[in-house]
């Protein structure tokens, strides 16, 4: 005696082989008469008391969707068949097999009227778009209509940060703090790792965050940038305590692009 | 000439401006375009038309919506069928080359229509290809098939099935074709 789990999990796996069988003949055009519409409904109703879940509900609806298209197929197959112009495709290519092509091409031209048609300038057309011509403006002229959108450029403070969802709305140097904590244990025994496999996060703004706390992390000497120009390669090393470096060194900035188009090379593995 | 006769005159000439040059990406014209540029008889206008163009061996097509032809169509489905200016008769083998077709490339043409009709209108590209590599070389097969795709004779899904366009039904009696393979 089967319990009411497996005999659910038979019925679905049934329907599902249904349904596969049903694509098959839509798609590749197979008899639908191989399929046996009645045999079919047996199975359906068979297992329909089962069916509680929404989704066995629904696989439900669907073998019936895919069976009546099949039927479809099948009245259709009949009504073709009555149909002054069904010939049985067997017959045909063993004629087409049999008989030459100058044979094919000779009642291939009996049936065909192809279609006349004309391609030709007249005066009217070359009148009519030398008009057009005359009264088209220039392209510095009419492109000046539509100026490039100009972003504005200026600082942003920390709570316009804050308000895109940039930074968070804690203690900034709190979180640094946590922030450098997590690359010390990124970094682990290596003591360095490659940029982007730190800043790089699930999706574009949170990169952008990481990116923005990475340069306060470098700035205010939690880290230092190792950069290897030949081969186009940025590592971050952790301090093991934040270096103040004003008034020592002379301090570089150094711009690194994190645009949407890096973001994703990165997530493809391809930008290191 | 009569002012009935100069009216139907001064409309034919409108109707064949319209169907002898290409107005669309498509050839031919639908009836509701006709029905605004010459009036609601144009039906008759037409049959005026198609009646003046037997002398040239030509004729006024009519593609009814849904590929069927209908012997008594409303003026509705005058409205949403598309007509074409056709050959009225045949062409010779030599006519058919004259106008850009290899014998090799129009019996490909026949087979892969004719296999078509008798699958009910619908089979996978596969199949065709089969067929024609029988008795064409194996690198034209695909050319071939993608060509009458391009010209709108054949049309292709994303499954790989072939079916029959626009072209066909306007250019190809069909049940002719069957019926001078079959008597072969």
């Amino acid at each position: 005696m089967q319990s009411k789990r497996e005999r659910v999990k038979i019925g679905r796996e049934k329907l599902q082989r249904i349904i596969e069988m049903c694509k098959s003949v839509e798609e590749r055009s197979l008899d639908p008469f191989l399929i046996n519409v009645e045999e079919i409904i047996g199975i359906i109703k068979e297992y329909f008391p089962e069916w509680e879940n929404p989704e066995d509900l629904c696989l439900d609806a669907e073998t019936i969707h895919h069976l009546a298209s099949v039927i479809k197929l099948q009245s259709e197959w009949v009504r073709h068949r009555s149909t002054s112009l069904y010939t049985d495709p067997f017959l045909l290519e063993e004629k087409l097999a049999r008989i030459d092509k100058e044979e094919i091409v000779e009642a291939f031209l009996q049936a065909w009227h192809p279609i006349v048609e004309m391609e030709q300038i007249s005066l009217h057309s070359l009148a009519e778009a030398t008009r057009y011509w005359e009264s088209l403006l220039p392209l510095k002229e009419r492109w000046k209509g539509f100026p490039p959108a100009e972003v504005e450029k200026s600082l942003a403070t920390r709570e316009e940060l804050i308000r895109q969802r940039i930074l968070r709305d804690k203690a900034f140097s709190e979180e640094l703090e946590n922030f450098w904590k997590e690359l010390k244990a990124k970094v682990g025994e290596k003591g360095k790792i490659h940029y982007w496999d730190f800043v790089g996060a699930e999706t574009y703004e949170e990169t952008v965050q990481r990116a923005f706390l990475t340069s306060f992390l470098i700035t205010y000497g939690y880290a230092t940038l190792e950069i290897h120009p030949l081969e186009e390669e940025i590592f971050i090393k952790p301090n093991e305590k934040p270096i103040t470096k004003i008034g020592k060194k002379q301090l570089v900035s150094i711009p690194i692009t994190v645009s949407s188009e890096d973001w994703m090379r990165w997530k493809k593995g391809e930008l290191k | 000439m009569s002012k009935r006769k100069g009216y139907y005159a001064s409309k034919m000439k409108r109707a064949v401006h319209m169907l002898f040059y290409r107005r669309h990406k498509k050839p031919g014209v639908k009836g509701w375009e006709l029905r605004k540029a010459l009036g609601s008889d144009y039906p008759k206008v037409l049959k005026i038309l198609d009646d003046y163009l037997k002398a040239l061996d030509l004729q006024v097509k009519t593609v009814f919506e849904g590929e069927k032809a209908l012997e008594k169509p409303s003026l509705e489905d005058l409205d949403k069928a598309r007509f074409y200016i056709t050959l009225r008769g045949d062409l010779t083998p030599k006519e058919a080359k004259m106008i850009g077709w290899r014998i090799d490339d129009l019996a490909g043409l026949a087979i892969t229509i004719a296999y078509i009709i008798s699958k009910r209108g619908k089979v996978p590209r596969k199949e065709v290809e089969e067929l024609l590599r029988d008795k064409l070389p194996g690198w034209k097969v695909g050319l071939n098939i993608d060509r009458y795709i391009r010209y709108g004779y054949l049309t292709q899904d994303e499954n790989e099935q072939l079916y029959l366009d626009w072209r066909t039904r306007a250019e190809i009696d069909e049940k002719a074709l069957i019926d001078m393979l079959l008597s072969k």
